[in-house]
């Protein structure tokens, strides 16, 4: 007998001995769990992005049987999730509506100019901390592509002009990009909101102005417009406090038009 | 070499963790508490002291008369594997409280570096079946060793005031290095441990 095939009844011979031993270890030391924690297990979507809080869909499955856990928490799955899960332990749930996530960030390579090039690793975290970015905008995005690799479910892509693009039908609100954005530029936002202040730029008017074109130069002109109480500046950024009243396509297209840098934008 | 010389070797002189750096991720993820750092440092045990066992009757009554000694690695990552699977099961079921607190550390016992490497050592070393069982018990000793100072100061670090950018993970590796400096002062009790 030549050596591959000692060595492969070898090692059968010994896997097969392991695998008896574990089978009947299974046997003895069986634990009966709940069989509704398999059944749920079986209907979550099985990403385990994390995004109920659990650190994956068998904990939160775990965790809706012996903790009560609300089973409206997966974002992923959404409402068909909520659904099969009050269906099969008889309750009902108001179902959630995942937000969706948001660049808030424009400054792509014609707007935003960059200060330096950056040769290091490929990676928005590593270049941030390390070089705090190659724009002259230390807030804006960078470019390298974190949020689309943390990304399970191929919602986003780069897109050619250097920033990410999210594919709103296929986010499940899940929020990976938005932790995996060393800057916070990705938000998770309701669906239903039409009005974004599309900037993070906290510097001064001028110097905002400066790096880049689409920058939030803190005029203060969306405030005045915008009904009151539905906006202010704080630190020299214009942010949303109530989105709804901002829906409204006359209000939002008016804010649009009046931002002299099209920071503001109304996505019908 | 007298098997009491083996377990002052490996629990003290060449420390797994200590003085070999291997099973540095369960090392600085489990020694946050106490207990379950006691509980993760037996488990490891077993699985030593086990492993340690079935690898040499494999080495000797199975590889080296079939002459197939280029299957070492492939089947103690197998067997360790299967005793892994083992210990978690056996824990889910009797200390199911134990079994939480470790979490994902448990499996993680299967990719532990310090069982294999004691594995592959004793297989180097050339001990008899004895000796090389003393040797997976002794490593597994010193890891729980180990695991228990290092959850013992963490567990007094709460208290401390730790300056913010050492925080966390950053005096955790500062301590560790700390307390590998510490066992370089058994280096040379034992020569060729």
């Amino acid at each position: 007998m030549n050596t591959i095939t000692i060595s492969l009844i070898g090692m059968g011979a010994i896997g097969l001995a392991m695998a008896l031993f574990l089978l009947i270890a299974y046997k003895k030391l069986k634990v009966h769990e709940d069989p509704r924690i398999d059944q749920i297990d079986e209907i979550l979507p099985g990403a385990n992005c994390g995004a109920c809080g659990y650190p994956g869909c068998r904990h939160y499955a775990e965790a809706i049987i012996k903790e009560n856990a609300p089973i409206n928490l997966c974002t992923v799955g959404g409402p068909d999730v909520t659904d099969a899960i009050g269906k099969l332990l008889g309750i009902e749930a108001e179902a959630i509506t995942p937000p969706v996530a948001v660049v808030m960030c424009q400054g792509d390579e014609s707007v935003a100019p960059r200060r330096a090039k950056y040769h290091g690793a490929s990676s928005c975290r590593i270049e941030h901390f390390t070089t705090n970015g190659d724009k002259f905008c230390t807030y804006g995005c960078i470019g390298l592509g974190d949020c689309v690799e943390a990304c399970q479910f191929d919602a986003m892509y780069m897109g050619e002009n250097g920033l990410p693009v999210i594919i709103e039908d296929k986010c499940t609100g899940c929020g990976l990009c938005a932790e995996a954005c060393p800057r916070d530029i990705i938000e998770m936002v309701p669906r239903d909101q039409k009005l974004f202040v599309l900037c993070k730029n906290k510097d001064r008017g001028a110097l905002a102005r400066k790096y880049c074109k689409v920058a939030c130069i803190a005029c203060g002109i969306c405030v005045k417009n915008a009904p009151e109480g539905t906006m202010e500046m704080k630190d020299n950024l214009a942010i949303i406090l109530d989105y709804k009243p901002l829906n409204d396509p006359e209000v939002g297209n008016l804010l649009q038009e009046k931002c002299p840098t099209n920071t503001i934008v109304y996505r019908e | 070499m007298s098997l009491f010389i083996i377990i002052i070797a490996t629990v003290l002189v060449n420390n797994f963790v200590l003085s070999y750096f291997l099973g540095i991720c369960p090392f600085l993820g489990v020694s946050g508490k106490a207990s379950s750092a006691i509980g993760m440092g037996f488990a490891v045990t077993f699985v030593m002291t086990f492993t340690a066992a079935i690898t040499w009757l494999i080495k000797y009554k199975i590889l080296i008369p079939f002459h197939l000694p280029f299957l070492e690695y492939v089947s103690f990552i197998l067997i360790i594997a299967s005793l892994v699977q083992f210990v978690e099961m056996f824990l889910k079921k009797s200390v199911p409280g134990l079994y939480r607190a470790l979490g994902i550390y448990l499996p993680l016992i299967t990719t532990n570096c310090a069982i294999l490497g004691m594995a592959l050592l004793g297989s180097l070393r050339n001990y008899n079946f004895i000796e090389n069982l003393v040797f997976g018990f002794g490593a597994g000793i010193g890891f729980t060793l180990a695991l228990v100072i290092m959850a013992g100061i963490r567990e007094e670090l709460e208290f401390a005031d730790v300056p913010k950018p050492l925080q966390g993970a950053g005096i955790t590796l500062i301590l560790a290095g700390l307390l590998a400096l510490a066992f370089m002062g058994f280096s040379g009790m034992i020569s060729g441990g």
